[in-house]
């Protein structure tokens, strides 16, 4: 390899199986203190109901469980380990203070049925986080009770669906641009809407005289993420929003990309009626490894009756509770009250920022991914060559010609010890290389990734092979998708 | 601000490096008349010990060191600490969802695990890697049920969690599927004959819990017999996954949608939570939710990958099986934790001191009052029907800092002043003789009340 990656060198890791291969009968990780009640005879409690027995579950000690899972995680990448660039997903530091305060006693032993007047500190952060998301989007009302980005579209076009039908009809249609997110269609047909696919102009923004034509009394609403896929913002934001709104339609904004506007423009100022926030990305609470979410959905005060049960409200003698009769509303979406945990770093996110932490935070993240693009236009075909805001899409036009696609060169940055960007998205750009930095990255991070991605150009036109076989330093390398998929081995089981 | 890595120096760069004059000159394509001129209205930037003091405060303010007889869907069990050790290591907390498998085997290889527990607990052959939490794995549940037989309606016990069927109204009533409920016997346990008439030709399932609501386990093997004779599935909601170290699973169903959070989930004010849905192999391309399975590398290497994709909505868009995305997988691998941690004796013995203690405590609620529905086996959630109102039964004892059981008066009005208690290994001897004292306290005021009346009318 004529490149050596600087940010990182390979180093011994562990092997280690799955758990049921190390269980063995006796060996326990749990004690139970002794039962202050009497003992009872199981069988005459439960009868035929009775368990006799829990089949493979593992038997393990303690030191066994915490190396097991240890070593499993040292196989991820991470953001505490560096820049983990997929566009879209906003993959931003995740704070630690925030995991001290959503493990203080009151707040993770609270019981979500226990009595409102001992509740009033989880209901004030319920509160103050819905009135800093009010703010923030330009909006007038707030349910935070959706557990995550998918379930807020849900949400927010149940409540699309509501208010059509409180004026007689509930309309067939949702209108939605050929860059959107997979969800976005998925949700409407959730609801029972038709989609109806809008096409981008060739800026990579929505093609207007389109959605003029396209827009009539059966629409009942607009999908659109602004800035949208490309991280292009919607200029004429202004004109799409009229046109929806002359039918009697209604402008619904995927908020995936808030990471680009906060403090700096609100949605409500530019005509959007409703939108949902995805706390995991914009609000820097931990993705997990897939999860969990929180997609709060933010209306316009002529949805507001239509939100889902309960709703948040300040009683006549001062206290917090909830409103459980709201004739209007679509129901509920979730049981309890949301991802109350999610509430909680979040918060703790916006009061660490304040308001102008919270610009500067968005600045960075435009910034950042300003300078990439700059570092490496014309190294990478741009199919878009309008402004970008927090992310940036190139495609594989230049490296296609040698054989090598989006896949191979983010798999070859996985070697210069970059997680890679997000691969064939969206589809509006075939090839697509979709790069997010967010604002939590230096800018020595930045060079080193540019300097990557660079290096790996001219690996393509040097030593395509080498890159069409990338990784080469990770403990399992390509891994055979197919055969998982045609025949699904889904879990373990023991070797007879 | 300090999550921010860059000096005004590093900025200035940056921006001479892209040529632009300014930082607004970044933002010009926002229309300027939209332009935000003026700071949000937000809390100040705060110090960290600002924020950990801000939220102590609140903390305090919410039961903070109560005792707890509240289930209902959210149950308090003991967490071990390696749990939150174990998460809190930064490859697994601020990893993405593992769509690159080469670096991401320690998440991967994780949810095959969890998916394997929870096949191995619930009796079904497979399980996916987390929905969002039992309400909304119950409504996918049945969902998944109706796209598999090609009916739309829905037969739901009334025994089934109030909040879990009004999820199901919001998600069945846009999709078509008409619900119709079905009533509970004197023993709690579902009405056999109400069932058997309820299945019509195009009923797609009959939704049930078990434990149910009121903690009672339902005769599945009778219910899945009469469901599968009318040619509907049966799908069985779990809220209480602890019941599974000695209850015997819903083998009879078809799809079980279980709630984890009793897998060493914090209660946490009601979420972030963990739904998981288990099915055949057979039914396997209609669940909902992501999938792990195993595979080899080129080398010949065992890995694990995320599978089975053409099911999710970012390949079949409006064709998916649900919208699904985000799941809880944190939460998921937090019961994983668990389950490696209690295993296959552990569990059972868990569960058993939850049997023990619901027991005691029932048993001694019934020298003071009427517990509801002893016809039937339970787990650790029972019903107490008293004299007096049990909204004021429990502000005797919030005054002794314990929160009583669940007033039913909500949900369930023909109970009259009835509550759901729950124990768990969590809840004392002394808070349950203490709340059984509060009960009786009640039940002597009443008596005497009523004696006193008596003997006036016999004066009169």
């Amino acid at each position: 390899m004529k490149h050596t990656p600087s940010k990182a060198t390979t180093h011994v890791n562990q092997n280690e199986g799955l758990i049921f291969e190390k269980s063995s009968a006796g060996k326990a990780a749990w004690r139970l203190p002794p039962l202050d009640v009497p003992e009872v005879d199981t069988a005459e409690l439960l009868g035929s109901s009775e368990r006799k027995d829990l089949g493979n579950m593992p038997e393990v000690s303690e030191i066994e469980i915490i190396r097991h899972f240890t070593r499993l995680s040292t196989w991820n990448y991470a953001i505490d380990l560096g820049m983990y660039p997929l566009g879209s997903c906003t993959m931003k530091y995740n704070p630690r203070v925030n995991e001290v305060v959503s493990r203080l006693d009151g707040l993770a032993n609270g019981h979500p049925y226990q009595p409102e007047k001992v509740s009033q500190g989880a209901l004030r952060i319920l509160q103050t986080l819905s009135e800093c998301l009010v703010e923030i989007t330009g909006m007038d009302a707030i349910t935070l009770q959706p557990a995550a980005g998918a379930h807020g579209e849900l949400t927010g076009l149940l409540m699309v669906r509501a208010y059509h039908q409180s004026k007689g009809a509930p309309r067939k249609k949702i209108l939605i641009p050929d860059s959107a997110h997979g969800t976005n269609p998925a949700t409407a047909a959730m609801v029972g809407y038709a989609v109806e696919n809008l096409k981008s102009n060739a800026r990579g923004m929505v093609d207007v005289a389109a959605l003029a034509s396209q827009m009539n009394e059966e629409v009942a609403a607009l999908m659109l993420t602004n800035p949208n896929t490309l991280g292009v913002f919607e200029q004429e934001i202004h004109k799409i929003a009229d046109i929806m709104h002359a039918k009697g339609g209604l402008l619904y904004m995927d908020g995936a990309n808030m990471n680009a506007l906060v403090g700096k423009v609100r949605p409500g100022d530019f005509g959007v009626d409703l939108m949902h926030l995805n706390l995991h990305k914009t609000f820097s609470t931990p993705h997990g490894g897939g999860g969990p979410g929180s997609g709060p959905v933010a209306v316009k005060k002529m949805l507001e009756p239509f939100l889902p049960t309960p709703v948040l409200i300040t009683k006549p003698d001062g206290a917090l509770g909830f409103e459980y009769k709201r004739p209007q509303s679509v129901g509920r979406v979730r049981a309890f009250y949301g991802n109350f945990g999610m509430f909680v770093r979040a918060l703790a996110y916006t009061m660490a920022n304040g308001p102008d932490g919270l610009r500067q935070t968005t600045e960075d993240a435009v910034l950042n991914a300003n300078y990439i693009r700059n570092g490496l236009e014309g190294v990478y075909d741009l199919p878009y060559s309008t402004p970008t805001m927090h992310e940036v899409v190139f495609s594989d036009k230049l490296q296609a010609k040698k054989g090598v696609k989006t896949m191979d060169i983010a798999k070859r940055l996985i070697d210069y010890g970059f997680h890679p960007y997000t691969t064939a998205f969206p589809l509006i750009v075939p090839g697509a290389l979709m790069i997010e930095p967010t604002e939590s990255e230096s800018k020595e991070e930045m060079d080193l990734f540019i300097d990557a991605m660079k290096s790996i150009a001219e690996e393509v036109e040097d030593d395509p092979q080498m890159v069409l076989a990338a990784p080469h330093t990770t403990r399992v390398s390509r891994l055979d998708e197919t055969a998982a998929a045609r025949k699904p081995v889904l879990r373990w089981k023991p070797v007879l | 601000m300090r999550y921010l890595p860059k000096s005004p120096a590093d900025r200035e760069a940056m921006l001479k490096a892209i040529g632009a004059r300014s930082i607004d000159d970044l933002f010009a394509p926002i229309p300027a008349e939209y332009r935000l001129n003026r700071d949000l209205r937000v809390p100040r930037q705060m110090a960290e010990s600002e924020i950990v003091d801000w939220f102590r405060e609140r903390s305090r303010e919410n039961a903070d060191g109560y005792a707890n007889f509240l289930g209902a869907g959210a149950y308090y069990h003991y967490r071990p600490v390696i749990i939150d050790s174990l998460i809190s290591r930064g490859e697994f907390l601020t990893a993405y969802t593992p769509y690159q498998p080469e670096i991401s085997q320690g998440t991967l290889q994780s949810i095959f695990e969890f998916q394997t527990m929870i096949s191995e607990l619930t009796g079904m052959e497979v399980a996916n890697a987390s929905v969002y939490d039992g309400s909304t794995a119950a409504a996918e549940g049945t969902m998944m049920a109706a796209r598999l037989t090609g009916r739309h309606s829905v037969a739901i016990a009334r025994s089934v969690h109030p909040e879990y069927r009004e999820v199901l109204a919001t998600y069945a009533h846009h999709q078509g599927m008409a619900l119709a409920t079905v009533s509970f016997a004197d023993n709690a346990r579902l009405d056999l004959s109400e069932l058997e008439k309820s299945i019509t030709a195009d009923t797609a399932c009959v939704l049930i819990q078990s434990p149910n609501f009121f903690g009672t386990i339902e005769d599945v093997a009778a219910i899945a017999e009469i469901a599968h004779k009318r040619g509907a599935m049966l799908v069985v909601s779990i809220a209480e996954a602890v019941s599974l170290g000695i209850v015997e699973p819903p083998r009879q169903a078809d799809i079980i949608a279980m709630e984890a959070q009793s897998f060493g989930v914090p209660l946490g004010f009601g979420g972030p939570y963990c739904g998981v849905i288990a099915t055949r192999e057979q039914y396997v391309r209609q669940m909902p939710g992501r999938l792990v399975g195993q595979t080899t590398d080129r080398n010949g290497k065992r890995g694990f990958v995320l599978t089975l994709a053409t099911r999710e909505q970012h390949i079949r868009r409006e064709k998916a099986t649900s919208n699904i995305c985000t799941n809880q997988a944190l939460i998921a691998l937090m019961a994983n934790i668990f389950m490696t941690i209690y295993g296959k004796v552990g569990l059972r013995e868990l569960a058993k001191q939850n049997l023990a203690k619901a027991a005691y405590a029932a048993k001694q609620f019934g020298k003071h009052a009427k517990v509801l529905f002893s016809g039937a086996p339970r787990f650790n959630e029972f019903v107490v029907q008293t004299g007096e109102d049990p909204h004021e039964i429990n502000d005797r004892l919030l005054k002794k800092k314990i929160v009583g059981g669940l007033p039913l008066k909500k949900f369930y009005p023909e109970l009259g002043n009835a509550a759901l208690w729950c124990c768990t290994e969590m809840t004392t001897r002394a808070a349950i003789d203490s709340a059984v004292k509060s009960v009786a306290k009640g039940d002597r005021a009443a008596k005497s009340a009523k004696e006193s009346a008596d003997l006036q009318e016999v004066v009169r």
